[in-house]
């Protein structure tokens, strides 16, 4: 293999390992009855003796460890696969898909070419132990992971949640995340756009950090994660292979998970040493990366491609093993993986989740100029096996073969019907609505608008976004905070796509079907107030362990709200990722499932944006507005109450929002729109007046007949937009013909938030109480 | 008066992309002989009171606490005189 480095010179002092006997599958099948730590890389008994069914002997050292973080909840989805098959695509709800659901990310069709690719991840536990690198290996992982797809990663996002805003520990785990999230991704030249940031209790402990990325394609580019053709090489690329994150996805953590031959138990094909399970990120190798692979698939030098993620070499070589199909097989020399570490036994090698690698299918024809290509970007690029036609992935180490499996058996993993039941308490729940008293008029209302809006909720986020480079790359239209975020795609056509997540675990927590129908229809909404139409969903599922009935029954009741609203809405789940055992003890977080939606743009010079911009113009309010305050920002803040049960769904109400947004913004009707959520009309109003730098006047009358509730009910399927008073006549026609109830209750003016009758708060006033919270919580 | 060192290293099996790029940057400069690279901090302490234990102690507390991230950072104490 010309210029592709040969087995990598000077591996290691091989005299102090040889003296042990190393964990052949010979070895293995002489001695089944050698004690193997199974429980402390995470299987249970049953998976043990299963692995043992499987391959008719005891596993060795290396095969134990691929299994274990194969079969791991991280990798396998074994609790949640079950449920997760609901929300496969049906119907019309394919029709723009190229790939879907198993795929390293679904990838939609946006016209004129254009192909994109978008996910969410979880990075939280490492966000939790370590929240710089663990922040930047989170971001690192889901821009591979559209990568693999074949696409040119073009934006993050990061949807955020942390314990209360004025804990001690708080103030350790946010900065870090933010600098770890700014710090990659600046570093690499991808602009957030997006995302969330929220505070609770129940997430002391178990910070969330799911980071999205969205790359674009043509359609051509499609790659697949599969290994085919017999002969062709398996070339392992990128950073070498060190002692980092090792075990990251299985659950040891912090075991010493093999002694020596000394003391019976299996000795050096286990993993030696007590290992770092900080991983550290690299983004101008990561930078080095993209090019690189850009540069080959462009040249159409790969065959198969696939990311390293957690599980690494492990996950990688059996996926794409499994992926090739019954007869397809590959042999991998670990010997020739280049090593940071020369000390790392094949255990560590197959489950080290070192940062910025890839595996790639090359044909022999073409090594020549894989090589080439990887040499010119000054990535490390390496063959360590071959395709082979018997159906088994064999790995070799120091002249044995330590692992011989059938490679679907790693991958496809155990699946479990976890026992469900609906906690006993959630009807107590339900019934404690929030019947505290509410601020009838005037000054208590002023007040309580003052309290939402300077709470760590709802506050200004640009303490946390201004560290982020929303508009590196030239393409960003909309950014942080906005409803969506907006990049162009073509500059010619002006063809665009628009993003935007969404997650309350207050909603969840109080009815998990609904709770995720109502992130799925603010996430949608979020997208349509830019102008787009949503068309895609991906997924990141946060909830606590598994092995607790009740979160089991709250992980079903969600992805069965998921589907059921996708279905309803007529667009798919493209893919997405499930994070369970968020808890600490007994105490589980909110269930949280985070929705991320995609639009596309047909023009992007028509977006909209939140900020009230026009004096004069007429100020709208789009859908009904009911008494709705289950679980509301304003009984969390003003009370730290949570109960009751959450606004209503409607989602053909939605739609029909939606649609009116794209139309009468393509018709340039539209001078703002903003989305109503956390906080209702009260907060709206306030981030329109501050985005647009321009006071407003208001008559609640025509919202609700209480003015409380007009202001702080948080009814779904609702925005505040304003029109030139020219064309208020036009839009109303076309509110009422798309069905959509409009109240027109006041006008852009002044330099103060103006309630006719009750309160008045200038702009200033406005500003210092929103933008002063989370400077003075994190300097 | 006493000046306290306090060095922090990246601890040995961590990752150090910067200690990397050090490295290769050598090697195109002509130092083919470096044959590795670690990247650490060094920190110059003045503190009031004599140098002894009690200086060395509170000097290893604000260590920990601010100077270097024991979760993935080790580091060392030394007097100057």
């Amino acid at each position: 293999m010309d210029g592709l480095s040969e087995a990598r010179k000077g591996i290691a002092p091989r005299g102090a390992l040889e003296a042990r006997n190393t964990d052949t599958v010979e070895f293995a099948a002489a001695t089944p009855e050698a004690e193997q730590p199974f429980k402390e890389l995470g299987l249970t008994e049953d998976e043990y003796a299963k692995i043992r069914q499987i391959l008719g002997r005891r596993p060795t050292a290396a095969e134990l460890a691929l299994y274990s973080v194969m079969w791991s909840e991280h990798c396998s989805y074994k609790s949640s696969k079950v449920h997760l098959r609901n929300l496969a695509p049906r119907g019309a709800q394919t029709d723009k898909l190229l790939a879907g659901i198993g795929a390293n990310a679904g990838v939609v069709d946006i016209g004129q070419g254009y192909a994109v690719t978008f996910k969410i991840e979880s990075h939280n536990h490492p966000s939790f132990v370590e929240p710089h690198q663990g922040a930047a290996t989170g971001v690192g992982g889901i821009v591979r992971d559209i990568l693999a797809m074949g696409a040119r990663p073009v934006a993050v996002m990061d949807a955020l949640r942390f314990g209360p805003a004025d804990a001690h520990d708080t103030a350790r785990v946010l900065p870090g995340v933010v600098s770890g999230i700014s710090f990659y991704g600046n570093c690499l030249g991808l602009p957030n756009i997006g995302g969330e940031l929220s505070f609770d209790p129940c997430y002391a402990g178990n910070p969330l950090v799911n980071a999205l990325c969205v790359g674009v394609m043509r359609h051509a580019d499609l790659k697949a994660a599969v290994a085919s053709g017999l002969g062709n090489k398996v070339v392992l690329f990128g950073s070498r292979t060190g002692p980092d994150g090792v075990g990251g996805a299985s659950v040891l953590a912090s075991s010493t998970f093999a002694g020596d031959a000394e003391d019976g138990s299996v000795g050096s094909g286990g993993a030696a040493a007590k290992r770092p399970s900080v991983q550290v990120g690299d983004p101008f190798m990561e930078k080095l990366l993209i090019e690189c692979c850009l540069e080959l698939f462009a040249g159409d030098l790969v065959e198969g491609i696939q990311d390293l993620g957690a599980a690494g070499v492990a996950c990688a070589t059996t996926e794409l093993a499994a992926g090739g199909g019954a007869q397809v097989g590959m042999r991998v020399d670990l010997d020739l993986v280049p090593l940071r570490d020369p000390s790392l036994t094949p255990a560590e090698i197959l489950m080290s989740e070192s940062q910025e690698r890839m595996m790639a299918i090359v044909t022999p024809g073409k090594a020549g100029e894989f090589a080439a290509v990887c040499a010119k970007w000054d990535v490390e690029a390496t063959v360590i096996g071959e395709v082979t036609g018997d159906g088994v992935l064999t790995m070799t180490w120091r002249g044995g073969t330590v692992v011989s499996i059938p490679p679907e058996t790693a991958a496809d993993g155990p699946v479990y019907s976890r026992p469900l039941a609906r906690p006993a308490a959630q009807d107590e729940l339900a019934a404690d609505g929030p019947a505290m008293p509410r601020p009838g008029d005037g000054a208590p209302l002023r007040q309580a608008l003052l309290a939402l809006l300077g709470s760590a909720d709802l506050a200004d986020k640009a303490w946390v976004t201004q560290q982020y480079d929303a508009i590196v790359r030239g393409n960003t239209v909309l950014a942080m905070p906005e409803d969506g975020g907006l990049l162009r795609v073509d500059e010619d056509t002006h063809l665009g796509i628009a993003l935007a997540t969404d997650g309350n675990g207050r909603y969840c927590r109080l009815d998990p079907y609904l709770g995720t129908q109502l992130a799925l229809a603010e996430a949608y909404r979020n997208v349509a107030m830019t102008g787009a139409r949503p068309m895609a969903v991906t997924n990141c599922l946060n909830f606590g362990s598994p092995e607790d009935p009740g979160v089991m029954w709250q992980l079903a009741e969600a992805v069965r709200g998921l589907a059921d609203g996708c279905a309803t809405l007529g667009i798919p789940v493209t893919g997405g990722n499930v994070s369970l055992y968020n808890q600490t003890g007994q105490m589980a977080i909110h269930p949280t499932p985070v929705i991320g939606v995609l639009g596309v743009h047909d023009d992007v010079r028509r977006r909209v944006s939140a900020g009230f911009g026009a004096n004069e113009a007429t100020i709208i309010v789009l859908g009904e507005t009911r008494d709705e305050l289950g679980g509301s920002a304003w009984a969390h803040v003003a009370h730290g109450h949570l109960g009751g049960i959450p606004p209503a769904v409607d989602l053909a109400a939605e739609q029909r929002l939606a649609g009116l947004i794209a139309v009468a913004a393509a018709a340039g009707l539209l001078a703002s729109a903003h989305d109503l959520s956390d906080g209702g009309l009260a907060i709206a109003l306030a981030e329109s007046c501050l985005r647009g730098g321009n006071g407003c006047s208001i008559d609640l009358d025509d919202v609700s007949p209480q003015a409380f509730t007009a202001l702080f009910s948080e009814s779904a399927g609702r925005a505040v937009v304003t029109v030139r008073p020219e064309q208020a006549a036009e839009f109303a026609a076309l509110a009422h013909s798309h069905g959509v109830p409009a109240a027109a209750i006041g006008t852009v003016t002044g330099d103060s938030l103006q309630v006719n009758g009750q309160f008045d708060i200038p702009l200033d006033e406005l500003a210092a109480v929103w933008q002063g919270t989370l400077p003075a919580l994190f300097g | 008066m006493a000046r306290v060192i306090v060095d922090v290293m990246l601890k040995s099996e961590i990752h150090d992309p910067q200690g990397e790029a050090v490295l290769s940057a050598s090697h195109r400069l002509g130092f083919g002989n470096v044959t590795g690279v670690r990247q650490g901090k060094r920190f110059e302490l003045d503190i009031d009171g004599p140098a002894g234990d009690a200086a060395l102690a509170r000097a290893e507390e604000l260590a920990r606490e601010l100077l270097a991230n024991p979760v993935i950072e080790e580091f060392s104490l030394s007097f100057v005189e």
